[in-house]
């Protein structure tokens, strides 16, 4: 196997890694804050890509504009969710909040199918598509728009949960959500925040891999069960080590696409995401000093 | 959730009574839905009723979800019809051989998996899931792949070949009815009342000598055992199966049948999975909007009526007619 293959599989794996860490977070944010895991996660991902789409050709609004306005109605619809969906729950036993996640879930899949119809539907790069070689092998400027902006939203996501009040009563909610709220935090308001950032993460990963991937109403579904793998792999952590689980995770997926065979890409995200349950549930980096109940 | 414990003769006559007239009812049915077409959609109600019964132990009887059941149906139909048609093997061998390994191997990984629990559990049975539907595709000089598996054979009984709608018909209601009558049977027994408590508080069953991971991987495997007889009688009755019918959406469409019936309750899940084989049928113009119901009913069952209608129909009765009886006190 030549080196610049494997380079190649490797820089390619890299951004698509950068996704899986963007939806991971998203899914680890709302965790910590309420215990829930979102199966709807993958959806807002659609709806970013779907949107940016609309808002160029519909709306005819130049791409500055397109991702903001994409972003803004994707979070809306986040908030929407927690509002109507969550909040309202009689008995938010877990397995009631599986299936009411699961519920959402479907339900915008068909009613994206609903608005944009089942085709897949492309979006432009975001500057040109001329190549870049590095080494032996080649990247897209888009794969750089991927991983810089991932890195923004990382730092962002950093500065926000050490260095502001919100944050800090964000992750004193993950630590013991009913000593924050007898400390004085609005749990209720934190866990509408946790929806409204990681819907809004969801949506950026979905608005930057659309040129490189094309979108449709569907494409939710695979990206959050990988984005939630990523997850895993981090420890359900909002931070760098599910960052470098979708980061493995991409790049594994990649070179065992390439290497051994494509027809079972898919399933070597879901390998590891059981592997990573059965023998190291506290994540590739945790102590094991905890119980995922 | 769980169902009070009945005891007592009169509670079992009356549940030996709803039984014999829901079969009678079973049996008589085709005599009034005449025609190819609805026989069609009632084997299917028969199968997915199955199906619903199979998820229903785990789900509703022991509290573990499975987000991946589609995968131990179509493992269940993919076995019966390679080893009938590539080996040639007869129907009625092939089914309960595919049955014990399909149980044995949920026996196994249901030790791992079952270990997880709430979210937890149902990503890791939804990924299971997944790696058999991709299975099924990739495999392709077994199971054919994408374009699926023809030729498989109908089942046959003493010279009769069940290759009719109305023979199916009553193959596949025979086999529901055996099905059912084991779970009401289960569910009332010394197993159920253990598996209601480890659903209510599995500290609490183990402490009163309830072996809660042996048994919850027992059901597991129980569980995984009836879908792969739903499965191989799908394979000889529809004598074609190809991937898609095992997919994701398909352990969420059965899930969707448990939910809506109600959990823990057998004819709830009867209900569930007439309506939802039902539906598509009567939504017609509505192709490929079901997905959208779906989604729907599952979130407004979920916070309206988390008992299902099984429990849900009666208690808005009882409402219904409480409201009317304060107006006239009033």
């Amino acid at each position: 196997m030549q080196f610049d293959q494997i380079l190649q599989y490797t820089l390619s794996g890299l951004s698509t890694g950068a996704i899986y860490a963007l939806i991971g977070i998203g899914f680890s944010i709302i965790y910590n804050a309420t215990g829930i895991i979102n199966f709807a996660q993958g959806e807002f991902v659609m709806l970013g890509g779907l949107l940016t789409m609309s808002c160029l050709t519909v709306l005819k609004l130049p791409l500055w504009a397109a991702i903001p306005c994409a972003i803004a109605v994707s979070t809306l619809v986040g908030i929407l969710f927690e509002r109507l969906a969550i909040r309202p729950l009689r008995q938010p036993t877990p397995i009631n909040l599986v299936i009411i996640t699961i519920g959402g879930s479907i339900l915008l899949r068909g009613l994206a199918m609903l608005v944009w119809g089942k085709d897949t539907h492309s979006v432009p790069p975001f500057s040109g598509d001329a190549p870049i070689a590095i080494g032996g092998a080649t990247i897209l400027p888009q794969h750089l728009w991927i991983l810089a902006i991932t890195l923004i939203i990382i730092f962002i996501n950093k500065i926000y949960f050490y260095h502001t009040i919100s944050g800090k009563a964000m992750r004193a909610c993950s630590y013991n959500r009913r000593a924050a709220g007898l400390v004085g935090i609005d749990v209720k308001r934190m866990v509408l925040f946790s929806f409204i950032i990681s819907s809004a993460m969801g949506a950026v990963a979905g608005i930057i891999v659309a040129p490189l991937t094309m979108t449709a109403y569907d494409v939710g579904v695979m990206l959050g069960l990988k984005g939630f793998c990523a997850a895993i792999i981090g420890g359900m952590s909002s931070g760098l080590s599910t960052v470098i689980g979708g980061l493995i995770l991409g790049v594994l997926e990649s070179l065992g696409a390439g290497l051994i065979s494509s027809g079972y890409k898919d399933a070597i995200a879901f390998i590891i995401l059981l592997l990573i349950l059965f023998f190291r549930p506290q994540g590739l980096f945790g102590k094991a000093d905890s119980e995922r109940v | 959730m769980a169902k009070p414990i009945r005891s007592g003769s009169d509670a079992m006559k009356r549940d030996f009574l709803l039984f014999i007239g829901f079969s009678v009812l079973v049996m008589l049915a085709p005599q009034y839905f005449r025609g190819g077409y609805m026989m069609n959609v009632l084997v299917f109600v028969g199968i997915n009723t199955m199906l619903a019964i199979a998820l229903n132990l785990l789900l509703g009887y022991a509290g573990q979800i499975s987000l991946g059941h589609a995968g131990f149906f179509g493992l269940g139909a993919y076995l019966s019809g390679i080893m009938t048609t590539t080996f040639s093997l007869n129907p009625w061998l092939a089914m309960p051989l595919a049955a014990v390994a399909v149980g044995s191997l949920a026996f196994l990984i249901g030790f791992p998996v079952l270990k997880l629990k709430g979210h937890y559990l149902a990503m890791a049975t939804l990924g299971l899931g997944i790696i058999f539907f991709i299975i099924f595709n990739e495999t392709y000089e077994w199971t054919g792949g994408p374009s699926g598996l023809s030729g498989i054979p109908y089942l046959e009984l003493g010279g009769i070949s069940f290759n009719s709608d109305v023979k199916s018909y009553y193959l596949i209601w025979g086999f529901t009815l055996a099905v059912m009558l084991f779970a009401l049977n289960l569910a009332s027994s010394r197993v159920g009342r253990a598996l209601r408590a480890v659903h209510d508080s599995e500290v609490a069953a183990q402490v009163l000598g309830v072996n809660a991971r042996l048994l919850k991987v027992q059901i597991f495997a129980l569980s995984a055992l009836l879908s792969s007889i739903a499965g191989s009688l799908y394979a000889h009755t529809m004598t074609f199966i190809s991937p898609t019918s095992f997919g994701f959406n398909f352990s969420i469409e059965l899930l969707t049948m448990v939910v809506i019936g109600g959990l823990g309750s057998i004819y709830g899940s009867f209900l569930g999975a007439a309506l939802l084989t039902l539906l598509p049928e009567i939504l017609r113009g509505a192709n490929d909007y079901d997905i959208i119901i779906y989604g729907g009913l599952l979130m407004v069952m979920v916070m309206y009526m988390p008992g299902g209608l099984v429990r849900g129909i009666p208690a808005l009765f009882r409402k219904l007619a409480g409201r009317k009886g304060g107006v006239d006190h009033a």
